[in-house]
């Protein structure tokens, strides 16, 4: 039953800096780092200390909660140091590279495999990650049968990979491979969304063993959670887990050749970027050879990830787990005489109150300014035509501000996450930060009810 | 304006914590931030943020009350002229209404504002911008001649009992600008309710030509004397007498476009409150037992603040209805209360004012059952969903 749903809401942010469609090439870096603070909700207790050889696919840190869950180094090496934060919250985990040396998990067909045994591999190998559950958009249960999953085969976040070029650049085979060790894992349907207003690849067309659905519209129509709600609705007790298309090669990957090579395709993009295109790159790797002489100077703020929902990092920082993209814009760290007055013609806005309203096709290059303070909730009917859910987001966040559980419940706190509701804190003219309050929510849910 | 950036730099540490005017922190942060977007950078969440802020978005509605502003000062010059029976050109009229008014908004601005930034300074907040659009507003839907120190205690009611007490702006169950009108009503009917209040000079007696009444459209109709009132066409235009703002459909539907286009007011509102005045004259049409009622439907439209009600006063996003669907019912009832009131009710000349005020409160209730409703309707949804998935 392939359904195809057009989407009206939401917004599709035009950027400068898109990647052009070539590929860098593998790129080899030389520190890795592997970031708890990627996994929402996650209470990391390490496995290794400063000085430690490990090799790809060895244990770093586990989930306090659930020890079976492990987070294992993308590449051999020396743990070079383990950098805490506040109240000595783990933030990373660095390596050094040395060699190329590769923990056996051995090599196996998937699709003779059993649950139990595809299950163990990807817990001991570091890929368990890869897969997140909904509700909570949090790693997934591994004692849990899903209802479904779901893979995105599109990204629609401003200056997103293509994941068209990022499959026809792929192994086919990992891409069949990887499907098949999600087959296992559910009693349900793998379903898998297409962009029903471009043409796919053929490998994503051809897919076997999924259930193909067309979605179409501006963002968030690309992100698995919109994708959710319009195929299968969750509702309580409901349990979806997702994975991202690039994960999916990997933990084919895993299979085949029995060696932990979390590798992905990203785009380098974002209006300070001299040469935006796509690199071959590891989970983890530090960017810092990939924008080195390769971005305009001045104050830049780099993100690994999207300008929605991305983290801020260093720029020789460390791509994130789940991170296709690394962004690089400017800082907007400067006052503006009567901005607020002005015409506006650069200035970029979801509402019709600037003057490059009148240049729909323009692109624009946006800084990390704030653009006012932040105020009490007072426009309304706004998050409303960018978040396309049949969802009451403002009702939402109060509850959540209120923290009135049985409410949240019944309004969707069940179907969203944070990146879902990103667009509704970028046109905010309140400047709220909407995903940190989605986020306590979630925490809150997970609180109470488990 | 690198030299005014340094100067305001020089002072800043004055006004932040342990400076000498720490005190005033939130105030000078109010300016500041007036001359100055501020440099402010994201640090978590979305990195990157949308133009518009809250001033911007007061400051497009204060650009759509324009031309009732400008039409207004016009108008309040020609009555007062008419009155004399003086013939007189369109920037005379102009000149007289704006240094009539101004006094008013001045007032209103620094009373209001005063108010604002001291709750902002005990809150420890930034300074709100909703009053900039309150404070025009509470001039704009008041009579010509009524005195001073009455805008500055309404708007003090206003503004404390309104807004404050609530938590300030976004927090308030009533549209601030209408409580002050409101208050001013019950307190000084005699200010607020008659024929001479309306026209600049008539309530001091000067020598008024004969023939000249000064009575609003609705104070006509509610007498009985609809064959008195002025030409539809001079209704729409607003050269009638009224308050200060409401008397031109004309301006307010300029001011209505610019709201809509920009999307900053809901068009879903001001259609409905117009749809519902049109449902209630028609049964009143239907009905028709008196002169008034008698009164095609599209007149309530262009007399008294039915127009300035629906397009500045209902839209208001804090005190009106929330939900989408909400805006419909809550506009609908308000247009139907409005003639409602006007027609039925021999105290109130005037439903505009009521009903907003009277479906304030009753927005909170809107919007419940509304989320019910669609609460029950995800439920029910997903349940088919999920039947017909595992088929």
């Amino acid at each position: 039953m392939s359904i195809t749903v057009r989407l009206k809401k939401g917004l599709d942010i035009k950027l400068k800096g898109v990647a052009t469609k070539t590929l860098a090439g593998e790129v080899v870096a030389n520190l890795y780092g592997v970031k708890p603070v990627d996994f929402p909700g996650l209470t990391p207790k390490l496995n290794v200390r400063e000085g430690d050889k490990v090799l790809a696919g060895s244990p770093l840190f586990h989930d306090k909660l659930r020890p079976e869950i492990l987070f294992t180094s993308p590449v051999s090496g020396e743990v070079l140091y383990i950098n805490r934060g506040d109240r000595r919250k783990l933030l990373e985990i660095v390596i050094q590279k040395e060699g190329d040396e590769y923990v056996d998990f051995g090599k196996a067909d998937a699709a003779g495999l059993s649950r139990e045994k595809i299950r163990e591999t990807l817990l001991k190998s570091g890929l368990w990650p890869a897969i997140r559950q909904r509700p909570y958009n949090v790693v997934a249960n591994p004692n849990n049968v899903p209802d479904a999953i779901f893979i995105s085969g599109f990204d629609t976040a401003p200056l997103a990979p293509d994941y068209n070029f990022i499959i026809d650049n792929s192994q086919e085979t990992n891409f069949r491979k990887g499907i098949a060790a999600l087959t296992k894992l559910t009693d349900g349907k793998i379903n898998m969304i297409l962009n029903g207003k471009g043409d796919s690849s053929e490998v994503l067309k051809k897919t076997s063993g999924v259930e193909i659905s067309y979605i179409s519209g501006p963002h968030p129509a690309g992100n698995v959670g919109i994708q959710i709600h319009h195929i299968r609705p969750i509702n309580k007790g409901d349990r979806v887990w997702t994975v991202n298309l690039q994960d999916v090669l990997a933990i084919g990957r895993l299979f085949e050749e029995g060696a932990y090579k979390h590798d992905r395709i990203i785009a380098l993009t974002g209006s300070e970027v001299l040469n935006a295109q796509y690199y071959r790159i590891r989970s983890g790797a530090s960017i810092a050879s990939i924008v080195k002489d390769n971005v305009r100077p001045g104050n830049l703020r780099y993100i690994s990830g999207n300008v929605l929902t991305g983290t801020r990092i260093t720029a020789d920082g460390f791509l994130g787990y789940y991170d296709s993209q690394v962004t690089v814009i400017p800082e907007g760290d400067y006052y503006e005489f009567f901005g607020w007055m002005m015409p506006g013609l650069n200035k970029f806005s979801f509402s019709k109150t600037f003057a490059s309203s009148l240049l729909p096709r323009k692109s624009y290059s946006l800084d990390t300014n704030l653009h006012g303070g932040e105020r009490a909730f007072v426009m309304t009917g706004m998050y409303e035509k960018v978040v396309p859910m049949d969802i009451y987001p403002m009702q939402l966040l109060k509850a959540i501000l209120a923290e009135d559980i049985e409410l949240m419940e019944n309004l969707g706190i069940y179907e969203i996450a944070e990146e879902d509701f990103a667009l509704c804190e970028y046109i905010c003219p309140s400047k709220v930060e909407i995903q940190s309050i989605v986020r306590k929510g979630i925490e809150l849910m997970i609180r109470e009810m488990s | 304006m690198d030299s005014l950036r340094k100067k305001i730099d020089k002072i800043k540490p004055h006004f932040t914590e342990g400076g000498k005017f720490a005190r005033l922190r939130s105030v000078f942060e109010g300016f500041e931030s007036f001359l100055f977007v501020p440099d402010k950078v994201t640090f978590k969440g979305s990195h990157i943020r949308d133009s518009i802020d809250l001033k911007r978005t007061m400051t497009v509605v204060i650009i759509a009350l324009l031309p009732a502003f400008l039409f207004g000062s016009y108008n309040a010059g020609l009555q007062h002229f008419r009155s004399l029976g003086l013939e007189t050109g369109i920037l005379q009229n102009f000149w007289f209404g704006f240094i009539r008014i101004l006094p008013m908004v001045i007032v209103s601005y620094g009373v209001g504002l005063g108010i604002e930034f001291i709750a902002a300074q005990i809150r420890g907040h930034e300074i709100n911008e909703g009053f900039l659009v309150s404070g025009l507003l509470i001039p704009m839907i008041m009579p010509i001649d009524v005195p001073l120190w009455m805008v500055a205690i309404a708007t003090t009611f206003a503004v404390i009992l309104g807004k404050e007490v609530f938590g300030g702006t976004g927090m308030n169950i009533f549209n601030p600008a209408l409580l002050a009108r409101a208050f001013l009503f019950f307190s000084y009917p005699a200010w607020m309710s008659g024929d001479k209040i309306w026209t600049e000079g008539l309530t001091k007696g000067q020598g008024v030509i004969d023939g000249f009444s000064g009575a609003t459209p609705l104070a006509l109709s509610a007498a009985g004397e609809t064959t008195k009132l002025p030409s539809i066409m001079d209704m729409f235009i607003g050269t009638i007498p009224g308050s200060f703002g409401e008397t031109s459909t004309l301006a307010i539907l300029l001011g209505a476009l610019i709201l809509i286009i920009t999307g900053i007011g809901s068009w879903k509102i001001i259609v409905s409150v117009f749809a519902g005045g049109l449902g209630m004259g028609l049964l009143l049409n239907a009905v028709a037992v008196n002169p008034y009622m008698e009164l095609p439907f599209y007149y309530h439209f262009v007399m008294g603040g039915f127009a300035f009600g629906a397009v500045f006063m209902a839209t208001d996003p804090v005190s009106g209805s929330q939900t989408e669907k909400g805006k419909w019912i809550y506009g609908f009832l308000i247009g139907v209360l409005s003639v409602l009131i006007r027609v039925l009710n021999p105290a109130y000349p005037e439903g505009v004012m009521l009903a907003i005020l009277l479906m304030n409160v009753f927005a909170p209730l809107i919007d419940y059952y509304v989320i019910q409703s669609s609460i029950k309707k995800r439920l029910k949804r997903a349940n088919i969903a999920t039947n017909n998935y595992t088929k």
